[in-house]
């Protein structure tokens, strides 16, 4: 296993060529630029096909094509772009294809800036485009996980033929780190039961809302999302099993969540950590499990509102305060969140509960 | 004598309003990929307008595109599937409105897919509304009045945008007649002929009546379009470096 | 040459499809079509052809939108 030093948004991409993806349609807007860059280079080497399209709402009906005709394919977007993708997004969801997306997170609303954030939350999750449907949003919080998500982003598109998005962010993408590339997979087109290749012989094919085409729809859809949200749960959690309160944090900042944890022990501060691996479906299951010495919750945001608050508070079945630390737009130390914790602590303890 | 037989790709009675051009473009569509034997490879980007209701009545493998994306939706399927020959149809509020990037870029890069642009200077499909073609002085539900060129511009014209464009072929028809309706065949015809030989992009616009949100009887419909329309949008070929039918 | 001199073309009309634009009345060059009284599933009063009078050129099959005519070869 020789590990390779690579910079996250190279890895992600390189894990897409790796896991099969032959078509990829995007646009360039920092921090994802790189991504686009790596596969103007290598689609052509392994015969797969690059298009720099005019906008990203161009690019994600390549990609929607691409996908009807049975390839694995991808686009990769940030903050704005990410906007003009759901249109497509809600289109290859409704036509039932397999797609992966990028969000590389920048911060803010309108233009914002390049540098990192977790302000696309509610909109990765909550469904950015029209209609009700639902995607697996997976959070990498390293190179590596870059690579093994976006991997695992392309089978779980294909095995529920549905758009998946890797919700990546400015640090991640910069950042270089060892990385264990798997094996080169080959997907063949021609086996996806939905390509469309021309008729042939047989009956012709109708790549569009499903709706249409299956009866009680409603039922029919509302269980491929159930299913979804009961088995695709994923998280990690730290040191939850004496934990009095635990952190909650996806990405980039669960990492600097995991050195707030062992600093905090040091102190003697039993703090733990949950942090959500998919941010749809949302981890409850973890919540569930916890001991009963968690007497709150701290989420650690980089948006200056508190988003994944929100779904934590959901997941809970009995009413203990959820707490954030909103770091905005910079990456907070790890002491501050353990002093910030350390203070929620004594307030849990005195009964007051607010944010 | 010739036999005239309905296409096989026509598997179902159309479901277009009366008198409405779509049906006779879908008949020489569906004619000119069975006389070139490609109504078993077609893929066909669908546009988001009174296309839509071909989806069960054209019998070619369909992708429903999103509202004006279909020159970007079939230009990932080509690049894909280069050997099949993959088109678009498409209204001229959904190619030339809404999806004028995706129409203008699928052109400049000499995209090698074939579009179907079908020019009724209106929206069909959601009740009449001016359509960046409509005529000056046209009455609309949006343009009760008529056409304001003033305030909405003049009408667009979408070969004049396309025709110093590294394409392949660019053709201009109408359905009024059977002089004209044999004519956008065979520009039909050229234009596949032109994909199947990787001639690159090639583009037929074909001026149809929509009686319906005219508020005219059929027959008027296809006077106002040889006696008005065809002044605005002249007809012919403009660019033609792939084959030639029979002409 | 004779075998195809002994082929006629023959006019197969689908009334239920028509929707009564009437495209076809002055298209036909023999003035051969007309409006029945009929009424079609469709709600709409379709297009007869006089058969007698129809030669089988196809103009009809070429301006109907609604694929009401096919012209077959018989012997
Ligand atoms: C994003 C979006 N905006 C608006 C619509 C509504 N819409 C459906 S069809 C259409 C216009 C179609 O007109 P045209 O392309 O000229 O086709 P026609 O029906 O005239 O053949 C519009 C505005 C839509 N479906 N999607
Ligand atoms: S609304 Fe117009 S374009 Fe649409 S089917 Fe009716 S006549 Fe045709
Ligand atoms: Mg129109």
């Amino acid at each position: 296993m020789a590990l390779k030093l690579m910079k996250g948004n190279d890895a992600l991409a390189e894990a897409a060529v790796r896991a099969g993806c032959r078509f990829f349609g995007g646009y360039p807007i920092t921090p994802q630029s790189e991504i686009l860059e790596y596969l103007s280079k290598r689609m052509p080497e392994v015969g797969g096909h690059f298009v720099q399209s005019e906008s990203e709402l161009a690019g994600i009906s390549m990609v929607h094509g691409a996908a009807a005709a049975g390839f694995r394919t991808m686009t990769s977007s940030s903050g704005p772009g990410f906007s003009l993708l759901q249109e497509g997004i809600s289109y290859i969801a409704s036509a039932e294809l397999p797609a992966v997306i990028i969000n590389v997170q920048r911060y803010g609303s309108g233009l914002g800036d390049i540098f990192q954030a977790q302000g696309d939350y509610f909109q990765a999750v909550k469904g950015g485009g029209h209609g009700d449907y639902r995607m697996i949003v997976y959070a990498p919080a390293s190179i590596q996980e870059n690579v093994d998500f976006t991997t695992l982003a392309f089978d779980k598109a294909d095995e529920y033929r549905n758009p998946v998005l890797v919700l990546s962010d400015a640090s991640i993408a910069s950042m270089m780190e060892p990385v264990d590339l798997p094996e080169m997979h080959e997907h063949d087109p021609n086996k996806s039961p939905h390509a469309a290749k021309g008729k042939g012989n047989g009956p012709f094919k109708r790549i569009t809302s499903t709706m249409y085409y299956i009866d009680d729809f409603d039922t029919y859809i509302k269980t491929k999302y159930d299913n979804m949200a009961a088995n695709e749960e994923r998280w990690e959690a730290v040191q939850v099993a004496d934990a009095e309160l635990v952190l909650v944090a996806y990405g980039i900042t669960s990492r600097i969540c995991k050195e707030a944890v062992m600093l905090a022990r040091e102190k003697g501060i039993k703090l733990g950590l949950i942090r959500p691996i998919t941010l749809w479906p949302f981890p409850a299951k973890a919540f569930k499990a916890l001991p009963d010495t968690v007497a709150s919750f701290m989420t650690v945001e980089l948006s200056p509102m508190p988003m994944i608050q929100e779904d934590v508070l959901l997941s809970l079945d009995t009413r203990k305060p959820v707490h954030n630390f909103l770091a905005g737009m910079n990456i907070p130390e790890p002491i501050d969140i353990v002093e910030k914790a350390a203070d929620c602590i004594k307030q849990t303890a005195k009964g007051a509960c607010n944010g | 004598m010739v036999e005239r037989l309905i296409p096989t790709a026509l598997v179902e009675d159309n479901k277009f309003c009366p008198g409405c051009g779509h049906g006779i473009i879908n008949r020489i569509l569906a004619e000119v990929l069975d006389e070139m034997k490609l109504t078993d490879k077609a893929i066909g980007s669908m546009a988001v307008g009174c296309a839509c209701l071909m989806v069960d009545t054209f019998g070619v493998d369909w992708i429903q595109s999103p509202h004006g994306r279909a020159a970007a939706l079939a230009t990932g399927i080509k690049r894909c599937r280069p050997e099949n020959p993959v088109f678009t149809y498409q209204g001229d509020g959904d190619s030339m409105s809404i999806g004028f990037s995706e129409t203008m870029y699928a052109a400049f890069r000499n995209e090698n897919i074939t579009a179907i642009l079908v020019n009724n200077g209106i929206f069909g499909m959601t009740g009449g509304q001016m359509a960046p073609t409509s005529l000056p002085g046209q009455k609309t539900v949006t343009s009760p009045m008529g056409r304001n060129t003033d305030l909405t511009g003049q009408p667009l014209n979408i070969i004049n945008q396309m025709k110093d464009l590294n394409i392949g072929y660019l053709a201009r028809g109408s359905v009024t007649s059977i002089k004209n309706i044999n004519r956008v065949k065979k520009y039909i015809r050229n234009a596949f002929e032109t994909q199947m030989s990787g001639g690159g992009y090639s583009m037929v616009e074909i001026l149809s009546p929509c009686p319906t949100n005219w508020k005219m009887m059929p027959d008027k419909s296809l006077e106002h379009i040889d006696n008005t329309v065809t002044t605005y949008y002249p007809l012919g070929e403009y660019v033609k470096k792939g084959g030639d039918s029979n002409e | 040459m004779s075998k195809k001199d002994s082929k006629k073309s023959v006019l197969t009309l689908h009334p239920e499809r028509c929707k009564g634009c009437r495209y076809c009345i002055p298209t036909c060059p023999k003035d051969a079509i007309s409006v029945s009284e009929k009424i079609n599933q469709k709600g709409y009063k379709p297009v007869m052809v006089d058969m007698e009078t129809c030669i089988g050129c196809g103009s009809c099959y070429t301006i109907c939108p609604d694929y009401v005519f096919e012209i077959k070869e018989v012997q």
